[in-house]
């Protein structure tokens, strides 16, 4: 702490006009920043803003296009991993990497074991270990399995891992997205007590809360760009979200509350195989936007792709339009009048080698066929000429092959997939994940707009500001749990972490 | 076309290169032969360019060959089926086998590698067991079937040339082939599952009865193959006939732009394929290349036809990228 005002002068790190390019998108755009020892300084951005490429970059697991790096003042080379880890940067991914079949110590020394004559010194890195582990607050021997601890544990070892390697600069990527509310306690005083010791620690994080609770500093990404930064005094919620988007709130989410139709869509005590203990029941109806909020692993995609037909359900019924159906595939589910934009666009809502035409037309095209399962070329292509026109798609041509599409094109395309299909009931997944600002306001706007004319919208999203931008209502998950649902009016950041995170109302001591 | 344009070239280049130093190659009698041979082993290649489209493998193909193969004239001539009966009987086993195949692939969740390995020991076995290893044949009987492998068309305006028949019944499937693979919403599926299965399952499409339809029309025209290559041999040894020939069928694929990652592929660029690995074998007796070293130069070949595609498919995403990038920036 006393040291900090020296070292101001120079920061501990200086990142200089980073660009990356991707196929299709420029990640980064001339990104700058710095980091000063002991500091925590808090990036934050949408959905793709370039937050991750830019710690990547930070963490030698990317490599910039362009752009200087300084530690210390000096200037050095672009980092591989082992030059970063050498520098003492270590990046806490979002998803996990432990091996869960080996136990604490093991995970914490893997691939730079300590041997004696080639065999692993396993009495050194369980002495190690244990002391790493006090230092992170964790009672539990290093002779534990890995994969018998919960996530918030988990995520201690891999903080433990990187003092172990004498991490001065500790990146951590949304660190609390699949922790409770204790266990992100946990890590916040782990956190300071790092920050006391001098160690500088750079946080990503959606929640805005969080941030301002911990961040020193805040430097707000943009569509790959510089937005802004924020000193500790002038930290605010609005102040954040305005620089994350733009311009103001109410002008980014363009809710307009609409009378609720009759009821379309009614799930009855369904149980999902992956949360077969509990037990969900809700109605959506149309005219309606529901959000469904919670924490990473809630079982939110779980259910989603239950009542897609993609997992068959456990027990409990599926209406639509007051009519039980019995969903065993996803054409059974199209057929009923479902559609799902899924979660991981890439993986399983486009086929990334094909053209926007032949994605366009993957779900319709069986409707439109001629005699011998022909395609109807023509219906096809007049097909995707209108979605590319009422979607605002940017691509050269309907032949362009989708991969070379920029995110949010490429989630326009699946949206047209499925409208195409006249859903009365569209379930979107994290529609706006990996999407730059300008596409995400135009889905926001299309949601709207469909749900005016009548369709029932049911969406998972991680990011609260969209949940609380744009639904009518919302149902909130905790561990495969329905814990609770919020109208538009009682809505809000801490009613709904308190549900996502398993706590009822009453038991919240203030 | 663009695509099947590379190994055309390669191919006009060997034949060019082979015609230069031996004036027989172009004569009618081998071409006639380098035709027949192509015909017969382009209808095997096209089976598995289906099953390599879909992001499958079949090993079997050379085993279904022998099994059908030795199994027609053993029905034909020592157990006195009739035509019609013995080709329906041979015809049901192969498809049964791609059935077969198709639903441990689905269903069990197999892997197409292991499923096809054990096929290739398993078909040869029993048609070796039926056998008893006895040499097939049909004398000098069944003259009107054989016309189906060693017939030829006189061709008009030609002199001296006559069109072997195995190439119009290669045609014919090339032909429905290429149909269902570019105009039928089979075909688009089948490209959609080898490129993004899952996506293709979210999407509503029934992935495993595409996937099973693959390894049925593979097994399918392996079984035509089977029958082509016992009228035209006439002398059926189950240990030898067919053997490798699912490797020169997947190389075929392979030279003819098919993906081994699944999801693409054209029939045309397959059947030049399968002529290339024929011509290939005909310039090396041709050129008098020890014939010793004939497996050497075809793996070759295969690998820098291969080679070039791949670096001509990188430069053209990048090229492709850069592209896009001046044109986001402006």
């Amino acid at each position: 702490m006393s040291n900090s005002n020296l070292t101001h002068s120079t920061p501990l790190l200086e990142v200089q006009n980073i660009t990356k390019q991707f196929p299709g998108v420029k990640a980064l755009n001339r990104v700058s920043l710095t980091l000063n020892k002991g500091e925590v300084l808090a990036v934050i951005g949408e959905n793709g803003a370039g937050k991750s490429t830019l710690m990547k970059i930070l963490a030698g697991v990317q490599t910039p296009d362009s752009g200087t790096l300084l530690i210390n003042g000096n200037k050095v080379p672009i980092l591989n991993v082992e030059e970063a880890l050498n520098h003492g940067i270590a990046l806490i991914h979002q998803e996990l990497n432990l091996s869960e079949n080996l136990d604490i110590a093991a995970n914490i020394y893997l691939g730079r074991e300590p041997t004696t004559c080639g065999i692993i010194n396993q009495k050194q890195t369980y002495i190690e270990s244990e002391k790493h582990l006090k230092q992170v607050g964790l009672k539990l021997s290093p002779h534990t399995l890995v994969g018998n601890l919960t996530v918030g544990q988990q995520q201690m070892v891999e903080i433990a891992k990187a003092l172990s390697i004498k991490a001065r600069i500790l990146i951590m990527d949304e660190p609390t997205s699949s922790l409770s509310l204790h266990e992100s306690e946990a890590l916040f005083s782990v956190i300071r007590e790092l920050k006391a010791q001098g160690v500088s620690i750079i946080y990503i994080s959606h929640r805005l809360g969080e941030v301002n609770e911990l961040a020193d500093r805040v430097v707000v990404l943009r569509d790959g760009e510089n937005a802004g930064d924020l000193d500790r005094d002038s930290i605010s919620h609005d102040q954040m979200v305005q620089m994350m988007v733009g311009r103001a709130v109410s002008q980014f989410f363009p809710h307009t509350s609409h009378e609720p139709g009759e009821v379309v869509l009614e799930v009855k005590h369904l149980r999902t195989p992956a949360n077969p203990k509990h037990q969900i029941s809700f109605a959506l109806k149309r005219n309606e936007i529901v959000g469904i909020s919670g924490l990473v692993g809630a079982g939110r995609t779980e259910l989603m792709q239950v009542l897609f037909g993609i997992d068959a359900l456990r027990s409990g019924s599926i209406s639509v339009n007051g009519q039980q159906i019995h969903i065993q595939s996803s054409k059974d589910a199209i057929k009923a009048g479902l559609a799902l934009v899924p979660e991981d666009r890439k993986l399983q809502g486009l086929i990334l080698e094909m053209a926007v035409r032949e994605n366009m037309s993957l779900a319709s095209v069986s409707r439109d066929q001629g005699p011998l399962g022909i395609i109807n070329f023509l219906k096809e292509r007049n097909l995707t000429a209108e979605m590319i026109s009422a979607l605002n798609i940017k691509t050269p041509n309907d032949r362009q092959i989708v991969q070379f599409l920029s995110g949010g094109n490429q989630q326009k395309v699946v949206l047209g997939k499925w409208l195409a299909m006249h859903p009365a009931v569209l379930l979107l997944d994290e529609p706006t994940r990996g999407v730059d600002v300008g596409a995400k306001e135009e889905i926001y706007h299309l949601m709207v707009e469909l749900a005016s004319k009548g369709m029932a919208i049911l969406f998972v999203s991680s990011d609260l500001e969209e949940i609380l931008g744009i639904s009518d209502r919302v149902l909130v998950m905790h561990e495969g749990q329905l814990t609770g649902e919020l109208s538009r009016e009682d809505m809000s950041e801490e009613a709904i972490m308190q549900l996502a995170t398993g706590q009822t109302h009453k038991t919240v001591v203030t | 076309m663009k695509k099947v344009l590379g190994i055309l070239i390669l191919l006009i280049v060997v034949c060019f290169v082979t015609a230069v130093s031996n004036e027989n190659f172009f004569s009618a009698y081998n071409m006639q032969n380098v035709i027949r041979l192509t015909s017969l082993f382009g209808i095997i290649s096209i089976g598995v360019a289906f099953v390599i489209i879909s992001g499958g493998i079949d090993l079997s193909i050379g085993s279904v060959i022998c099994l059908v193969g030795s199994l027609l004239p053993y029905l034909l001539v020592e157990h006195g089926f009739s035509v019609p009966a013995a080709l329906l009987l041979v015809g049901t086993i192969s498809i049964a086998i791609g059935l077969f195949h198709g639903l441990l692939i689905t269903k069990l969740k197999l892997q197409p590698f292991v499923v096809t390995l054990c096929g290739l020991l398993i078909y040869r076995g029993i048609a070796r067991g039926i056998t008893q290893d006895e040499t097939q044949g049909f004398g000098t009987a069944y003259k009107g079937l054989r016309y189906l492998a060693t017939g030829k068309i006189d061709l008009p305006f030609i002199e001296g040339f006559k069109l072997p028949v195995p190439f119009l019944i290669m045609l014919g499937l090339a032909i429905v082939a290429a149909f269902f693979l570019n105009k039928t919403i089979f075909g688009r599926y089948l490209k959609a599952i080898g490129n993004n299965e899952a996506a293709a399952r979210y999407s509503g499409i029934k992935t495993d009865r595409v996937v099973i339809m693959s390894y049925v029309i593979c097994s399918f025209l392996a079984g035509v193959g089977g029958v082509l290559f016992a009228l035209d041999i006439n002398s059926v040894q189950p240990e030898g006939i067919g053997n490798f020939y699912e490797l020169y069928a997947i190389a075929a694929a392979v030279l003819g732009g098919c993906s081994i990652r699944g999801g693409e592929g054209s029939i045309l660029g397959v059947v030049i394929g399968a002529a290339l690995m024929r011509v290939l074998r005909n310039s090396i007796t041709m050129l008098g290349i020890p014939s010793q070293l004939e497996f050497a130069i075809i793996g070759v070949v295969i690998l820098i036809g291969v080679i070039t595609d791949e670096l001509v498919k990188r430069y053209a995403i990048q090229r492709r990228a850069t592209q896009q990038a001046k044109q986001n920036a402006e």
